[in-house]
């Protein structure tokens, strides 16, 4: 379809836009900037006058919970909520039942999303069969069926052996090693930050070092098998440190947070508040600057929702028997927008931890409006204020720490390859 | 943030922990165990009919002999119809949540629950799910709080040192697991007792605890150094295969209370002990049964301080 999106504030961070332009898309791709080309007979147009025109979003932490968990999620509640939250682009960790380690699982459900209409998946292949952490799956196979990287999501890899040898293989082929930083045994039956709050409440704790012993040994294998390292979701002030430190190295390695954890910190568990039962553990106050002053230096690439949707029954159990996990997809938009506001971090620079920089880790021709690209494109009101709520959530998962929390800004279109998916008034 | 143990009126409805709760409170809790206790004067408590018509239901997802029959003992006294229901861990794997349990309670029309249960915040979970009608006595969650042990202890300081403001207090023992010691040391703070001691292996602290207001000590001479109230923790035996501690031996070398290291105490320190003891583990049997223990006697005022919580759970809507 051929669509004229007139009036609206362009702000594309990789082609360093922020601007009042028009876009022109044409079939699948965006065909101009600013004039039309030539020719160009609009089909549709959207007035985005007073509102702002940017990438999709690309988020690189979405669980759909298909297959093995349509419980908790199916692919059509996620995908809605996807789209309703701007996002055009999704990374899902492997963690599905079964796990991702087979072509013909990841062909299906790269085909399942396909057949939405919706945003497009990109799934993460499993790093080891059934993320036991004992046996490497057959990487090249994954590859070819869709998954761009590897990895075992929060299940245990605790033979180091198998982990550089893991590495060492993805090396050979240029693949990424998507890993989340955790010492298994110091973490064992924790569910809580090692830190005052866990203390006063009683609650089994997680330590910092239980994430720091993981992210010195994933580091210094990486820095040994060159491969390309991405860390996900650290929590934690001396992670963003040795990360910091390891960039400036020349170590190949990126990483990202959840935008819960850039928001929210051990305090808001109050007393015993499931919704804040999270993986990893919502850590101190100035665990959550230091992921902010590293988001900002540009030492944590991206933001991700870390969208987990858990059924209502899983959380209404004492803290440590809840389940972990919160839906994301639909708040991680404003929450990028409340972060650039308070950190006084400009709306192209925030925007790009989850279009240009996180796209970059998965696919780079994603996450930009340049001429020629897939025409995928989000159209939001900065200003509209709503409240988190079930009833707002398209998601089936309703659990967040910020139910009953006020949200600014609201997405009015998403685009997917040229095609409008959704749209609000 | 609202505090869930009190009502809008500040009064108690729950009793979940002993941190956040104002020191009237608590106070009041103590003078009308008072009550109780000398109403007995030397012999048992007289039953009153202060929760007359009332069903009180002792839900206990974790084993407990010695705390539910205080809590029964405590609650027939005031005439209340008690119903036991030791749930174990097994309803659950009939595929009943906690909440289900409780709800079918409450359709059985119990106006005050007793829950004891092996995950913190158990008890802050179904106080905010009950009808506001109802009263919900945290009896033990996990490693979080157990309200009613703390009380008992601090009636039982009050006995024997009347005051709370020039006490020095030390607890030895595993604090990290252990629930009675968070919620002693949030009573103790809140009476007023200028010094609080915690004295145990690092490997049986939880990480700042310092923050809870109290002063850490490893080595036990030092730390029961002129100290008024000795109160011993019980050392659960798991603690020996998850490596905190060697040997129960071992343990006990350095931490057992013996009337040596007892002597660097007050004179007239007295020692306390939540129960069951552990003899010749945490504690050397000649100091559990000498002049300075007050063990039994903490037995006793629990049920005077049970009843205390009780009526005024009931007095106070």
């Amino acid at each position: 379809m051929n669509i004229h999106i007139k009036n609206g504030r362009l702000i594309d961070p990789k082609n360093n836009i922020d601007a009042k332009q028009d876009v022109y898309i044409v079939g699948q791709r965006i065909a101009a900037i600013g004039n039309a080309p030539d020719g160009f007979i609009a089909e549709h147009t959207i007035d985005a006058s007073g509102l702002i025109v940017t990438p999709g979003l690309v988020d690189i932490s979405a669980r759909l919970r298909e297959p093995g968990y349509e419980y908790k999620a199916t692919l059509e509640s996620e995908m809605d909520a996807a789209v309703a939250g701007g996002v055009t682009s999704l990374v899902c960790p492997p963690d599905t039942d079964p796990p991702l380690d087979e072509p013909g699982l990841v062909e299906m459900l790269k085909h399942r999303a396909r057949s939405l209409y919706q945003a497009r998946v990109f799934p993460i292949g499993a790093l080891t069969y059934g993320l036991k952490g004992e046996e490497l799956t057959e990487m090249a196979e994954l590859s070819d069926a869709g998954c761009k990287a590897f990895g075992q999501a929060d299940a245990p890899l605790t033979d180091t052996r198998v982990l550089m040898r893991a590495m060492q293989y993805a090396a050979t082929f240029g693949y990424r090693v998507w890993l989340r930083p955790q010492d298994s045994f110091l973490a064992k039956s924790g569910v809580a930050h090692d830190g005052e709050v866990a203390t006063r409440l009683g609650l089994p704790p997680i330590p910092v070092i239980a994430e720091t012993i993981a992210v010195s040994t994933m580091l210094q294998l990486a820095r040994e098998t060159q491969v390309q390292l991405h860390l996900c979701r650290i929590s934690s002030a001396a992670s963003v440190e040795l990360i910091r430190a390891a960039k400036r190295d020349g170590i190949n390695v990126s990483c990202d947070v959840s935008a819960n954890h850039v928001h929210l910190s051990e305090m808001d568990i109050g007393f015993f508040d499931s919704n804040c039962h999270l993986i990893p553990p919502l850590r101190s106050h100035r665990d959550k600057e230091a992921l902010r002053a590293g988001l900002r230096d540009g030492t944590i690439d991206a933001i991700c929702s870390d969208h987990s949707p858990v059924d209502e029954d899983a959380k209404q159990l004492p803290f440590a028997e809840a389940e972990a996990g919160a839906t994301g997809l639909e708040l991680l938009l404003p929450l990028v927008l409340k972060w650039a506001e308070q950190d006084g971090v400009s709306l192209s620079d925030a925007l790009a931890r989850v279009t240009s920089k996180s796209a970059q880790l998965i696919n780079p021709k994603m996450g930009h409006l340049t001429v020629g690209a897939h025409a995928d494109v989000c159209v939001f009101d900065p200003n509209t204020i709503w409240k988190v709520e079930a009833s707002a959530l398209k998601s089936q998962g309703k659990n967040t720490p910020f139910l009953g929390m006020q949200m600014q800004g609201k997405v009015r279109y998403t685009v997917v390859e040229g095609k409008i998916v959704f749209s609000s008034f | 943030m609202n505090n869930p143990q009190l009502n809008k009126h500040g009064e108690l409805q729950h009793l979940l922990s002993t941190e956040g709760l104002p020191v009237r409170i608590l106070r009041n809790i103590l003078d009308t165990t008072d009550q109780f206790v000398s109403a007995a004067a030397g012999h048992e408590i007289k039953k009153v009919p202060l929760l007359q018509g009332k069903s009180v239901f002792n839900v206990f997802f974790e084993n407990s002999t010695r705390t539910r029959t205080t809590f029964e003992i405590a609650a027939k006294k005031l005439s209340a119809d008690v119903v036991n229901l030791n749930i174990g861990s097994s309803s659950t794997s009939k595929g009943e949540t906690l909440l289900d349990t409780v709800d079918n309670l409450c359709a059985m029309h119990a106006d005050m629950f007793v829950v004891r249960h092996a995950q913190s915040g158990a008890a802050h979970l179904i106080a905010q799910h009950v009808a506001p009608d109802i009263h919900v006595i945290n009896a033990g969650d996990g490693r979080h709080a157990h309200p009613t042990q703390a009380l008992l202890d601090m009636y039982t300081i009050r006995h024997y040192k009347k005051e709370f403001h020039n006490l020095r207090v030390a607890i030895v023992g595993d604090i990290l697991h252990s629930r009675v010691a968070r919620s002693q040391i949030h009573a103790l703070t809140t009476l007023g007792v200028p010094e609080v001691r915690v004295i145990a292996p690092k490997t049986l602290l939880p990480t700042m605890v310092e923050k809870l207001g109290v002063q850490v000590y490893h080595d036990m001479s030092l730390g029961l150094k002129d100290v008024d109230v000795v109160m011993m923790l019980r050392l659960q035996n798991e603690r020996m295969q998850g490596g905190s501690l060697p040997s129960a031996q071992e343990y006990f070398k350095h931490y057992g209370l013996t009337q040596e290291k007892l002597s660097q105490a007050k004179s007239d320190a007295i020692v306390m002990h939540p129960g069951p003891m552990n003899r010749g583990v945490e504690i050397d049997s000649s100091v559990a049964d000498g002049p300075q223990s007050v063990i039994l006697p903490q037995v006793t005022f629990g049920i005077a301080v049970r009843m205390a919580v009780m009526s005024t759970l009931a007095g106070g809507k």
